[in-house]
């Protein structure tokens, strides 16, 4: 019964674990600052944040399963890494140490927040009634995580000589794992011709505008385009996912089917 | 550390949130932001988690000038035993039965 499942791995499972996948990794990274945010205010904002985007992960992940007789805890808690479909980003540690860094963790948020209300926008007509359903009622929550993480993009950016330093090394960490956002491959292409969803290449333009919008106004600069591109969407990712799902799986593969 | 705590500490801001159904807004409690729209954003995620508000309002705790407690014998008990200040001695006209 811990033995890791199998998932078929369909083009529009693919396309359905891509956005869950995205949701529930960054949810678990956002669930780390849980009791160490830098104010107690801020911890309960990063803590409720985390779990818009579990739910977000747990309904995406009970559709995606659906075909295959999988539940969401089977996909969330027992596939094995290279089935995770997330792209690089949301994997990457909040920082060095634990918790992390907080310029690193706000300039990430903008980054997938962005990208995850403009997908929603789109998706909330999609063929596939239950994922505009599910697109429907988080687009309110993408609204607000993108403007809680803009307003905090913009203080630290345009704030100390410290905050700005450690903004402008957070994007610089970060910005080479965004090309990888919107690459465009056979998951999208059928996604688009079923009506499924929008190629996510298809909101880079929005994208751009809106991240570099708030960017400038916090004074940081966009670093120069790099040929490195991440892959963790067609599911080869870095080291740190290894440690992240040995964090999320262990209970459920010690004492499996445990609920309480 | 010469520098003392307290100059460290982001103000203090007193919340108030209008329920759904209400008509009023009702202080809730107070939370520490640099400006009034972090207050807002921090009112709306530490006291609307459970769908308790439609509105927020936040109040710079230092702008509220409170009356002193040692002044509340003075103030209040001398009201204890006016009851006709309040409006129950009248007949009231059916017409306004609602009131």
């Amino acid at each position: 019964m811990t033995a890791s499942i199998q998932i078929h791995r369909s083009l529009p499972q693919q396309y359905l674990l891509r956005l869950g996948d995205t949701c529930l990794i960054l949810g678990q990274r956002l669930g780390e600052w849980c009791g160490h945010a830098p104010v107690l205010e801020e911890d309960i904002a990063l803590t409720n944040m985390a779990l818009d985007l579990i739910g977000q992960a747990r309904a995406l992940l009970t559709h995606a399963g659906r075909a295959q007789g999988f539940d969401e805890d089977q996909l969330a808690f027992l596939r094995d890494e290279r089935d995770y479909l997330n792209p690089t980003l949301v994997e990457l540690p909040n920082g060095p140490g634990r918790p992390g860094d907080f310029a690193l963790t706000v300039q990430r948020n903008l980054m997938v927040a962005t990208l995850l209300k403009l997908l929603w926008q789109k998706l909330a007509d999609s063929s596939d009634a239950e994922l505009a359903a599910i697109a429907g009622k988080a687009i309110k929550e993408a609204r607000y995580h993108q403007q809680h993480a803009a307003d905090w993009v913009v203080r630290l950016g345009d704030g100390t000589e410290e905050s700005h330093r450690r903004s402008q090394d957070a994007l610089n960490a970060l910005w080479r794992y965004t090309p990888e956002l919107f690459e465009a491959d056979a998951v999208d292409d059928a996604a688009v011709a079923s009506g499924l969803g929008p190629r996510w290449a298809d909101v880079r333009a929005d994208w751009a505008a809106e991240v570099g919008e708030v960017l400038a106004e916090a004074g940081l600069t966009i670093p120069a385009e790099s040929p490195f591109r991440s892959s963790g969407k067609r599911g080869v990712h870095t080291e740190h996912m290894g440690y992240i799902l040995a964090e999320m799986q262990q209970l459920q593969r010690a004492f499996p089917g445990g609920a309480w | 550390m010469t520098e003392p705590n307290t100059q460290k500490e982001w103000p203090l801001w007193e919340v108030f949130v209008r329920s759904r159904a209400g008509l009023d807004h009702k202080h809730c409690g107070s939370l520490h932001a640099t400006d009034a729209a972090m207050a807002i954003q921090m009112a709306r995620d530490v006291y609307t988690r459970r769908q308790e508000g439609s509105s927020v309002w936040v109040v710079p705790s230092a702008a509220i000038t409170a009356s002193d407690p040692g002044d509340k014998a003075m103030y209040f008990d001398p009201a204890e035993d006016k009851v006709y200040r309040h409006p129950t001695f009248y007949k009231l006209p059916s017409e306004v039965d609602h009131m």
